[in-house]
């Protein structure tokens, strides 16, 4: 198990933040991440004793126990350069809450505090701070139902709202050939996941993914693209109950060309018209 | 649709059935952002706005009591007299008592939450007095035996055939039953015709006040239709109903304040009509008051002040945050059971009840951040609800079995080998569950998400479990890391 601590004044040694979905759900992310930073020119990590960001335990008003994770976590990623996840949710988590779970201590208020500072979104840290502009490797989307891949991209709260993430996703995927993007109306607006919110009050949560939903539809979309996964198992999950007929996948997994592995969930309308499995 | 903040489920199902209730927040959803939208970015200073209007508040409710006594001596100095309420009870008995000692009879009322929030117009009706709404969406509402499903626009909710129906019934005795013509034009004109006599007729006039200015004793009231001013002074006996935190120290606060109000609430560069009020009528002046009274009620602003949530105090009841929240504009109002909804609602309501009564509402929120990028007084909205939520913990309020669910979470998430490798096994067991659709439909104690979404399967292995055997062959193939 690769665990190369390198010192503070190097810049480019990242603790990959896997997270705890994309451990459980999608460790394809996990990998596309980690191809994406290392492309960047970075040493890339994945500390062994991370879990979870302690989200969970922290919105659902457990603070005791979300600091008790939040404690694990940064002695896991203090010693990188930089911590990056593949979830603007979970940067933002470690980058902007936990400061505040630490503001009555100050050794770890301070060892949280450096911590946030160099906590990023995978997409934006390649962008703001790798200073990538382009994709290094060509990459060219397969055919969609019209020719080029048509895509939607949704921008998740935190990472729109509280890691700033909204053009840098755009600017890569624009170099990806075969491939366009159609802005969804209200692309910053909530899908309706919420953590515990969507199996609380499901009901509610459902009416707002189906208005997230016919909008991502208006575009025309074949792919539904987001950079979180909550939001894309909630995206993914309903229109699967309720028409499949988009596929949704991860922004990492269009930036490293991985279209083989099966979508987070798939188009059913025609098989042929749509995006093909084993071509790239 | 129950009044109770712990029906809120039951209540968003009711919601999510009512037509024309969908079609009213659906309107809200769209219309209002964009409407604010474009009053705000003709603003280039509108982020200075926000930040002078959150500094003047925090300086006032840092000396709250300072400027609240400041604002009586000058209320008093120009003729006007002040009675402080610390409960919803004081008030109602101020104002009953002024009510009674002139032998009023109709009492006019611009449009106040907070004269709702203390459930006046009932307490008022129990006592032989005739409240009659002027606001005209307040007015519809009144005659429906219905509270106001938004701060702002009380009656968002109401389609134009449900007022003409309701104008019909009411309006017979004044106007007679021939069929009349029933557009909304038509529809507020009726309005404006029934209410003229109301204005000129009332004994007593009741007012809210946007702000209440320490520097000159003055209220201040936004409207758009002219009812406020009617109703202020015409009657022989001015009332202003005001919370405390409506007290800014000086007319300049009030003006920078006033800048990002209408903007962030209708979308207009102001409202139509910004009145200033003195104290009574003047030796000098040809018309206006005899008497002006200001009541001020705590009900539970004060505990809020010295704590985090004294933040809350700087809301101006614009009603911006459930313009723009996802779970407002899907369920409308009524859902909330309380006097005020949204984001604002969510924060101030387990104060005015308790939390054990509402802690329902702050579980409400999917804490995307729209209300407090969009708040004017820059509230951190989501970190009070969360705030609420962590008082709700400390009182065992989720369910057990939510509770026990995130015991058992953090137990396991607390020790990574034990959490990678129950990760593991879940990832192949639910891979395994899902088949070849590689989606699960049912899953035991996972009916709250399949009963409305599919779960797309994992992948059969974890990350980590992965990654450790792609280090593992990387290693005996001799390529070090």
């Amino acid at each position: 198990m690769d665990e190369t601590q390198g010192e503070p004044s190097q810049k480019n040694n990242v603790g990959l933040f896997v997270t705890c979905l994309v451990d459980l759900f999608r460790p394809s992310v996990g990998f596309a991440a980690l191809k994406l930073l290392e492309q960047s020119g970075c040493i890339v990590s994945v500390p062994d004793t991370q879990t979870c960001c302690g989200q969970p335990a922290y919105n659902s008003g457990d603070r005791a126990d979300a600091i008790e994770i939040a404690k694990n976590t940064i002695a896991a990623f203090e010693d990188f350069d930089y911590v990056v996840a593949p979830s603007g949710s979970c940067a933002g988590m470690i980058s902007h809450h936990y400061p505040r779970l630490f503001e009555d201590d100050k050794n770890w208020g301070d060892r949280a505090r450096k911590l946030a500072g160099r906590t990023f979104e995978l997409v934006s840290f390649l962008t703001d701070v790798r200073k990538m502009t382009s994709l290094p490797e060509t990459i060219t989307a397969p055919e969609g139902m019209t020719g080029k891949l048509k895509i939607t991209y949704h921008d998740s709260c935190a990472g729109y709202r509280e890691m700033n993430v909204h053009a840098q996703p755009r600017q890569l995927l624009s170099s990806v050939d075969n491939l366009e993007l159609t802005e969804m109306d209200a692309s910053t607006e909530c899908c309706g996941f919420g953590g515990t919110f969507c199996i609380k009050y499901p009901e509610v949560s459902s009416g707002i993914v189906d208005r997230k939903l016919t909008n991502a539809r208006a575009t025309g979309a074949d792919v539904l693209v987001g950079g979180d996964l909550g939001c894309l198992l909630n995206m993914g999950g309903r229109l699967a109950r309720e028409g499949q007929d988009m596929d949704v996948r991860h922004v990492a997994e269009l930036l490293v060309g991985d279209f083989d592995t099966p979508p987070i969930v798939k188009d059913l309308r025609s098989p042929d018209a749509g995006p093909k499995e084993g071509t790239s | 649709m129950q009044e109770n903040p712990l029906e809120f489920r039951k209540n968003s199902v009711e919601a999510l059935a009512d037509e024309n209730m969908q079609a009213a927040v659906g309107f809200v959803a769209f219309g209002f952002p964009l409407m604010r939208k474009m009053a705000i970015d003709i603003v280039p200073e509108f982020e200075d706005l926000r930040e002078a209007g959150k500094a003047i508040k925090d300086h006032t409710l840092d000396h709250l009591d300072f400027y609240l006594e400041a604002f009586e001596e000058k209320v008093i100095a120009s003729g006007g007299q002040v009675h402080w309420a610390a409960t919803p009870e004081d008030a109602r008995q101020a104002i009953l008592e002024i009510c009674q000692r002139r032998g009023a009879k109709t009492v006019t009322k611009g449009k106040s939450m907070v004269t709702e929030e203390i459930e006046l117009n009932e307490f008022l009706e129990d006592n032989d007095l005739v409240p009659v709404e002027t606001d005209l969406g307040e007015y519809i509402i009144q005659l429906d035996g219905q509270k106001p499903s938004h701060i702002i626009a009380p009656a968002l909710h109401k389609t134009v055939p449900e007022v003409a129906s309701l104008f019909k019934k009411h309006h017979a005795e004044a106007l007679g039953s021939e069929p009349r013509p029933d557009d909304p034009e038509s529809l507020v004109g009726e309005a404006r015709t029934i209410l003229r006599d109301s204005f000129v007729s009332a004994d007593v006039g009741i007012t809210g006040a946007n702000f209440l200015i320490a520097e000159t004793g003055s209220t201040v009231i936004v409207t758009n239709e002219g009812n406020g001013d009617l109703t202020q002074n015409q009657p022989p006996v001015h009332i202003v109903m005001a919370s405390i935190e409506k007290v800014v120290p000086t007319l300049e606060d009030a003006a920078t304040i006033l800048r990002i109000l209408a903007r962030s609430a209708t979308g207009q560069e102001m409202s139509v009509y910004t009145t200033f009020s003195t104290g009574p009528k003047r030796a000098t002046d040809a018309d206006g008051p005899e008497e002006f009274h200001v009541i001020l009620l705590d009900n539970g602003r004060s505990r809020f002040l010295g704590t985090e949530f004294q933040e809350m105090l700087r809301c101006i009841k614009c009603g911006a945050c459930m313009n723009h929240c996802p779970v407002y504009t899907k369920v409308g109002g009524y859902t909330y059971g309380s006097t005020y909804m949204g984001p604002m609602g969510s924060v101030i309501t387990p104060n005015l009840m308790g939390i054990e009564k509402a802690w329902t509402l702050p579980m409400a929120s999917t804490f995307c951040g729209q209300c407090a990028s969009v708040c004017p007084m820059k509230i951190p909205l989501p970190d009070l609800l969360r705030k609420w939520r962590e008082t709700a913990f400390e009182k065992n309020l989720p369910s057990a079995t939510e509770r026990y669910g995130l015991g058992l979470w953090v137990r396991y998430v607390r020790h990574p080998k034990v959490y990678q490798l129950l990760t593991k096994i879940a990832a192949r067991f639910l891979a395994h569950w899902a088949g070849s659709r590689r989606l699960i439909s049912w899953l035991p104690l996972a009916s709250a998400w399949t009963d409305f979404r599919d779960m797309p399967a994992p992948q059969g292995d974890s990350f980590m479990s992965l990654y450790k055997q792609q280090q593992a062959e990387q290693k005996r193939a001799g390529v070090d890391k």
